[in-house]
């Protein structure tokens, strides 16, 4: 398992390509973020702001280049045909996708902390420059609450699992375009249909089922009882996914020729 | 001169034999033939998705068809207001002076006096904010065929934030005398009619008139019903503010609202007997946003009406809450999903000959490169506009009538209007395929250009329609951002006379149905010229 591990390892770090999508996932997130909450002002937004949640928006975006990332680390062997020499020098197959697992997860896990915390910072920074003070009724985004660590924490986690989730998709499908296509498919569709569909239940039900509109309960830290399912709950359903995508993907990988 | 580009004289290839090559590569790989059969599955099974959560008119599963009112051309109209009137045969003149439009306040009644019988209701009933004055309350004179709801009119108003206006036929409204009414500034009002020809004057103090239009009404009868009426439509208001994410959109509801105006020196000058005033409430049955009691009015001694109104006089074509149906472009929210395949199909239609190194084999059989990829993109832009107009129309049709099934009302748009929408999605899809055949040649690998397209196409929607950032800024980014393009799948129109919320997921754009598209293909255009500099420049 070891020497597995340091072979995706090595493969992974001599390649320029998963440093700069990390890279660019947390500048994408933390851009985003700074440009949404440094457009806000207190005339815009009533006092049920969710600051928190709103100086995690980037996270939208960000998702988009975690889950490139994922992609990549199993598409780009397919892509070139090194996929072959990676199983002829590790057989057990279930192994390197454990590992290719292990490795997204931790560097996901650094990038989405980087990530968050920078998206935190600035967007409180530019919150309360704005006139979204405590002294105003806002909430800042401090990690000193419960309620904001939670939002906080989660949402590295949140980034984790999209990103173990795009590897499933991506060891069933393989070819890059069509994997991230699915992807984004999968992510974005829901929270649009919540936005289109009028029907009170069935957009509930959607927002439920979906990965993105689930998991990303987990960035609010006020009214939760307005949310469609419940911060924990949601991320459990985007494990639910990524679980069922490696899954059946290890499944693929194991059964078929490459 | 490039080593690897062939150094044969360039013979006499057409245009034609380059598209059909390309053609034949995009018809002979099997998942490209999926990709094109996907991208019309899935926008027609999303559409039908969504329309099967939009079932606006049925209330527990019972089918409650709106009632909604027929407008002098067949369009949708809200019709709701007090009548102080009488019949006028032949021609002649009304005149008024307004001297207040307030809304009443909590716990003050609003009386209702018909002849021998004086009827009192608390303005509370009317469910409104006390105290607040819709700034699209009206309140002054009327001309209309009947009192049949969506009978033709023409009618000078006076508003509390827009000033005197002169409207007819619910959606034509021109600007009279600017300024708000009391007591120290009133506003005198006056209706001419002289055969269908209806003229409306305004005047600070009665002497001096000025003319603000000259309308004909086609079709008027000899007696036409004329007099006062005061009306002050629904507020649309945010209820509470959404994310992206768990809650797109934040909630928007609306409560009806009251108006009360006073008038006095109320004069028809006509060749027929006097007769007297009587009050009728025109429309409000039937539509949850107004009262079913209306209003009422009450004539003092001294010659001075005091009217109470609540509802509209109005087109009733908006898209929200603010609206009681559905535009057909919400069968055409599918294409999002159609787009993301038929993106898929225009980078790899290129990614994948520097893939399998196909490319050295295209560029060495037609060396001049810019025309290769001239070919590519009319072919790929062509299949994606097949692909999208096809959907569209399945989407348009089969919507259109599930909406319908369902007990909503769909507002009927023109035949013009529905082709330009099914063929604007068939067009979106093209250029955005395009878009990424011109990308991926730029990047040679795919993955990238489907995250940063989507990111440009779909980021913009979420940001505004999610409600993230404010409505300004939300605009400017659908004006701006290829997402403009999508303005071409709008089927209503904005009306300046009606406060609402004109939001993209009410479905309405910033910018007008073509030019929202101008600007997608502006971002096309400069990326199909980098990606033929570039593929001009570089080796392979």
């Amino acid at each position: 398992m070891t020497e597995v591990l340091r072979a995706e390892w090595t493969k992974l770090r001599t390649l320029p390509t998963a440093a700069w999508l990390l890279l660019a996932a947390v500048v994408v997130t933390v851009g985003l973020s700074a440009a949404v909450t440094g457009a806000r002002n207190a005339t815009y937004t009533g006092t049920s702001l969710d600051a928190t949640k709103l100086s995690l928006i980037g996270v939208d975006l960000g998702q988009a280049v975690v889950a490139l990332f994922a992609v990549l680390m199993v598409s780009g062997e397919y892509g070139c045909g090194l996929i072959s020499v990676t199983v002829a020098a590790s057989p057990r197959r279930h192994l390197i996708l454990i590992a290719k697992a292990l490795i997204a997860a931790v560097l996901s896990l650094a990038a989405g902390a980087i990530a968050v915390l920078g998206s935190l910072l600035i967007g409180g920074y530019l919150l309360t420059g704005n006139g979204l003070t405590v002294a105003h009724g806002y909430e800042i985004t401090s990690l000193a609450n419960a309620t904001n660590l939670r939002a906080a924490g989660g949402t590295v986690l949140y980034l984790a699992l999209i990103a173990l989730f795009s590897l499933g998709v991506a060891t069933i499908v393989r070819e890059a375009v069509p994997a991230i296509g699915v992807v984004l498919g999968l992510l974005y569709v829901f929270p649009l249909l919540g936005a289109v569909v009028s029907d009170p239940v069935w957009s509930r039900h959607l927002q439920q089922i979906g990965p993105m509109t689930a998991g990303i309960a987990i960035e609010a830290t006020r009214n939760l009882n307005g949310l469609p399912i419940s911060p924990w709950a949601g991320l459990g359903v985007l494990a639910a996914w990524a679980l069922g995508a490696l899954v059946l993907g290890g499944l693929l990988f194991r059964y078929r020729d490459v | 001169m490039n080593l690897y580009q062939s150094s044969i004289p360039i013979g006499r290839e057409s245009f034609g034999q380059l598209v059909r090559a390309e053609w034949t590569k995009l018809r002979s790989v099997r998942g490209w033939k999926i990709a094109m059969l996907l991208a019309f599955a899935l926008t027609v099974a999303l559409a039908i998705t969504v329309v099967s959560g939009r079932s606006q008119g049925s209330i527990n599963g019972v089918v409650a068809r709106p009632h909604v009112a027929a407008g002098p051309g067949g369009e949708p109209v809200t019709d709701t207001f007090f009548f102080v009137q009488q019949p006028l045969t032949g021609n002649g003149t009304i005149t008024a002076r307004v001297t207040s439009l307030v809304a009443p306040s909590l716990g003050t009644t609003v009386c209702t006096k018909s002849p021998g019988r004086l009827h009192c209701t608390a303005a509370r009933d009317a469910g409104g904010p006390a105290g607040f004055l819709a700034p699209w309350a009206k309140a002054g004179l009327i001309v209309k065929a009947s009192d049949t709801e969506g009978s033709a009119y023409a009618a000078v108003m006076v508003t509390p934030a827009h000033g005197v206006r002169m409207q007819w036929n619910y959606v034509n409204d021109v600007a009279g005398d600017p300024g708000a009414v009391s007591a120290k500034s009133p506003r005198w009002l006056r209706l001419t009619r002289s055969g269908d020809t209806i003229t409306g004057y305004d005047s600070t103090g009665g002497h001096n008139w000025s003319e603000i239009d000259t309308v004909r009404l086609g079709g008027l009868a000899a007696t036409v019903d004329v007099g006062l009426f005061v009306t002050s439509p629904q507020l649309v208001t945010v209820i509470r503010n959404g994310g992206l994410g768990g809650t797109v959109g934040g909630a928007v509801g609306s409560v009806p609202s009251f108006a009360q105006a006073t008038m006095d020196f109320v004069n028809l000058d006509h060749t027929g007997a006097a007769r007297a005033w009587h009050g009728v409430q025109v429309g409000g049955n039937g539509l949850s946003e107004y009262p079913s009691v209306g209003g009422g009015y009450y004539l003092s001694p001294a010659g001075t009406f005091t009217i109470a109104g609540s509802g509209d006089v109005a087109p009733a074509a908006i898209g929200g809450p603010g609206g009681t149906g559905q535009p057909i472009d919400v069968t055409l929210v599918g294409g999002f999903l159609g787009l993301l395949v038929l993106i898929m199909l225009g980078t790899v239609f290129i990614t994948d000959e520097y893939r399998r190194g196909l490319i050295r084999t295209t560029l060495a059989a037609s060396p001049r490169r810019g025309r290769v990829l001239a070919a590519k993109a009319v072919v790929v832009g062509a299949v994606s506009f097949v692909v999208g107009a096809f959907a569209a129309t399945v989407c348009v049709i089969v919507g259109g009538s599930l909406l319908r099934s369902q007990g909503n009302l769909v507002y009927t748009v023109s035949a013009l209007s529905e082709v330009r929408m099914i063929v604007g999605v068939g067009a979106v899809l093209a250029v955005g395929a395009v878009m990424a055949l011109a990308l991926g040649t730029v990047l040679r690998h795919g993955a990238g250009v489907i995250v940063g397209l989507l990111a440009l196409f779909v980021l913009p929607e979420f940001l505004s329609v999610g409600q993230v950032l404010p409505a300004a800024a939300g605009e400017w980014l659908l004006r701006l951002t290829p997402a403009a393009g999508f303005a071409v799948e709008q089927s209503l129109q904005a009306f300046p006379q009606v406060s609402t919320f004109y939001w993209p997921q009410y479905g309405y754009y910033p910018l007008p149905e073509w030019g929202g598209f101008l600007v997608l293909c502006a971002y096309a255009v400069a990326a199909l010229a980098l990606a033929s500099y570039l593929l001009g420049r570089r080796d392979v």
